[in-house]
């Protein structure tokens, strides 16, 4: 009879853990969880931790979004600009630029065409400064999206901003792709000194909304 | 191939367990072709590897220290992850077929793999079924253990590397040094010369300013992205519960390949699993604080099997044995699968500081790659087998153990090798332990005093604090002479006490005569 690698390599499992059995575990979870800080302390770790890994961070409020977005985009003379499909298109309303929605069928080499993408985001790490981004999200958008252009201008609601990993964990739906992003793309491969912007966006723009 | 034990596809009849087999001799990069001090003594000439050796790990040193320290909680972090992997490993059949269930159910593949061999099988199978005959590599360091490139290769599919170290090392086709900056033996004039060699177009004028150089690499990789269909990546995770994929990285190499091929194959041995997705809170906190020293990496990507109109369309997951399932039978050595690979123990040791990964001869080198290296392929291959010589490829200092995210006792484990070393071969351990020390540390006297008399203690008292018997390299002086052999006390009380300390001293002066043939240039 012939095994398959499949039981052959879970027959060689079972057989180890019958040779040598492991020592019985319990996992002792007595690392900080549930953690909450005020607003005003958690947005100053955050911005703290975003600025310390060269991420830019502005911060304005749900009604001045549009004016800060398109200062934003101005500044880093985006002329065109990706959004995901369920981007509030009220985010936009103060760009003069050309506004490309992005779907699944456009090739990936026309995102490179992009001069900068705006997306929001699902949650956010403060003691990390890490932005997850949910791509089942349609104000998120798929994965390509956030990856080719040059420029990130990611939005942020303060109250989605947990404290610590466990926190900010939480709150994922695991079956969607998710992306964590901690500043602009790096390298430190060339004798350690540190180069931003290898493959994924040379700039990494954060406007947290302090009010959303 | 047919089962030694009975039937064991129906499930009904075992029979009496076997030994799990080694990663089959002569293949992929388990082995070196050298003994550990030959090759180190080669690379202690090479003065440019030493210099950026020591920069890199002091400078990666420093940083792991400060953001460690910055969690009060690191200690928990560490237990937590330990206890995780060492249940881990007690259910890893259960959590296997789980993580085969889950990605199946969310439109993945799953292959299975008993060695290196079958992989690269698998694998090339996988791209010619594509019809594609080039692939784009995330850096892994299963495929690199599989020699997967070079079997590509063999085979007429071009792998091309993306991670930018390993992009120069592939270009200038040599081997990393590093687990984590693999081409740090390589300083920037160099690279500009690879560069300039070997990608096609590239503007004859480029100067050696890292900023330009990754940005060539951007120009040459980002037409590649675009256009190649099929990509092939390890794991850092892969979680039982939700079938989810994890790879940590830096540049976005990773994300290019995860999200832009049509086609996505993955390679991970089975010893990366986690069961829960709450598990990655953990993980997420000790991987890159221990191997970067940053508080978070750049990019970590999540992934569940296929979602439509996102990424891949086809995912295959292939779940690599190649002598993992032989370290889980030693009750001793099956820690070192806990390994997150996250390169903290490499630059806390001072002997890979002085000698880089190339001497170790294997995918892992440092203190973990000298004993998962044994684990995996074994240390009697052959006569005279390179692997029998890397557990003697330490000072046994402690400093990776303290720097283990994981708590892996690697001291322990190096000492336990020698043992099943010294039982096998009947070689004189001292003579082994002391060649390979006063090679690397150059200073025998100095290194058998110091770095012994600091560093056994906590080695040589075992678990219930107690000593029976000295370790190798003291083991040979202890038995063939008449000597107060150290009683079963608390070692650290023997050590403390005057007869300890002369023990020790004799020890060390024996030690260093047995090292006369050893080159030495002490100053
Ligand atoms: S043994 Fe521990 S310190 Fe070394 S690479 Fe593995 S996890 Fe990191």
């Amino acid at each position: 009879m012939t095994a398959t690698a499949r039981d052959t390599v879970l027959r060689r499992v079972r057989d180890a853990l019958t040779l040598s059995d492991g020592p019985e575990v319990t996992v002792p979870r007595a690392y900080r969880t549930g953690r909450t800080l005020p607003d005003e302390e958690r947005l100053a770790l955050f911005v703290d931790r975003l600025v310390d890994y060269r991420a830019q961070v502005r911060t304005c409020t749900a009604g001045t979004t549009a004016a800060v977005l398109a200062e934003v985009l101005r500044a880093h003379g985006a002329r065109r600009t990706g959004v995901p499909p369920g981007l509030d298109p009220a985010w936009l309303a103060g760009y003069d630029g050309e506004t490309v929605t992005d779907s699944a069928d456009v090739p990936a080499p026309r995102l490179d065409a992009l001069d900068g993408v705006v997306t929001a985001s699902a949650v956010s790490c403060a003691e990390t400064g890490t932005i997850f981004l949910d791509g089942a999200a349609a104000d998120q958008g798929r994965r390509a999206l956030t990856l080719v252009p040059d420029l990130h201008v990611c939005v942020v609601d303060l109250s989605s901003v947990r404290t610590g990993v466990p926190e900010a964990v939480a709150q994922l739906t695991p079956e969607h792709p998710i992306t964590l992003i901690s500043g602009p793309s790096a390298t430190s491969d060339i004798e350690l000194e540190r180069v931003e912007g290898v493959h994924g966006p040379r700039t990494l723009v954060v406007v947290i909304r302090t009010d959303a | 191939m047919s089962s030694p034990t009975g039937p064991a596809a129906n499930g009904t009849f075992l029979g009496m367990p076997a030994v799990p087999p080694r990663s089959p001799y002569g293949t992929g990069h388990l082995r070196g072709e050298r003994t550990f001090p030959r090759a180190a003594h080669d690379e202690l000439d090479n003065e440019q590897l030493r210099r950026n050796l020591g920069k890199a790990t002091h400078s990666i040193r420093a940083k792991r220290l400060a953001v460690t320290g910055e969690l009060p909680d690191w200690e928990q972090l560490r237990d937590a992850g330990s206890a995780i992997k060492t249940d881990t490993m007690n259910r890893l059949p259960e959590l296997l077929e789980q993580l085969e269930r889950k990605v199946t159910e969310r439109g993945g593949t799953v292959h299975w793999a008993r060695d290196g061999v079958e992989a690269n099988e698998i694998v090339t199978r996988l791209v010619r079924d594509t019809g594609s005959d080039e692939i784009l590599k995330v850096k892994s360091m299963a495929t690199q253990e599989i020699g997967l490139n070079e079997h590509l290769e063999s085979q007429g599919i071009a792998a091309l590397e993306t991670d930018l170290a390993e992009l120069i090392v592939q270009l200038a086709d040599d081997r990393p040094s590093h687990i984590l900056v693999p081409a740090i033996h390589r300083n920037r004039d160099e690279i500009r010369e690879i560069f300039l060699r070997h990608i096609p177009g590239v503007d004859p004028a480029l100067d050696a300013d890292p900023a330009r150089l990754a940005a060539a690499a951007r120009t040459f990789l980002r037409e590649k992205f675009m256009t190649t269909k099929v990509a092939v990546s390890g794991a850092n995770f892969g979680i039982a519960e939700t079938g989810t994929l994890a790879v940590v990285e830096s540049e976005g190499n990773g994300r290019m390949c995860l999200t832009l091929p049509q086609t996505l194959i993955t390679v991970m041995g089975i010893e990366k699993v986690l069961p829960r997705f709450e598990d990655l809170e953990v993980f997420l906190q000790l991987l890159p604080r221990s191997s970067t020293g940053e508080r978070m990496n750049p990019y970590t990507s999540l992934w569940t099997g296929v979602t439509p109109g996102d990424g891949p369309q086809e995912f295959h997951l292939v779940l690599l044995d190649n002598g993992r399932t032989a370290a889980l039978a030693d009750r001793i050595g099956r820690a070192a699968l806990n390994c997150i690979r996250c390169s903290a123990c490499l630059n806390v040791c001072p002997v890979y500081e002085r000698t880089g990964g190339h001497a170790y001869g294997s995918t892992y080198p440092g203190p973990i790659g000298a004993v998962l290296t044994p684990q995996l392929a074994g240390m009697h291959g052959a006569k005279d087998d390179p692997n029998s010589s890397l557990p003697y490829a330490s000072s046994l200092c402690g400093a990776c153990f303290d720097a283990c995210p994981v708590k892996i006792d690697i001291p322990s484990l190096l000492v336990e090798l020698r043992h099943q070393h010294t039982e096998q071969s009947g070689t004189t351990a001292e003579k082994l332990a002391m060649k390979a020390a006063a090679t690397v540390m150059k200073r025998p006297g100095l290194f058998t005093t110091a770095q012994k008399a600091a560093g056994l203690g906590r080695v040589l008292a075992g678990r219930d604090g107690t000593l029976s018997r000295l370790p190798p390299p003291l083991n040979g002086w202890s038995d063939s002479r008449d000597t107060p052999a150290p009683p079963r006390q608390s070692f650290r009380s023997w050590f403390a006490s005057a007869e300890g300390a002369a023990a020790m001293r004799a020890a060390a002066a024996e030690g260093a005569r047995n090292t006369d043939d050893a080159p030495q240039e002490d100053s």
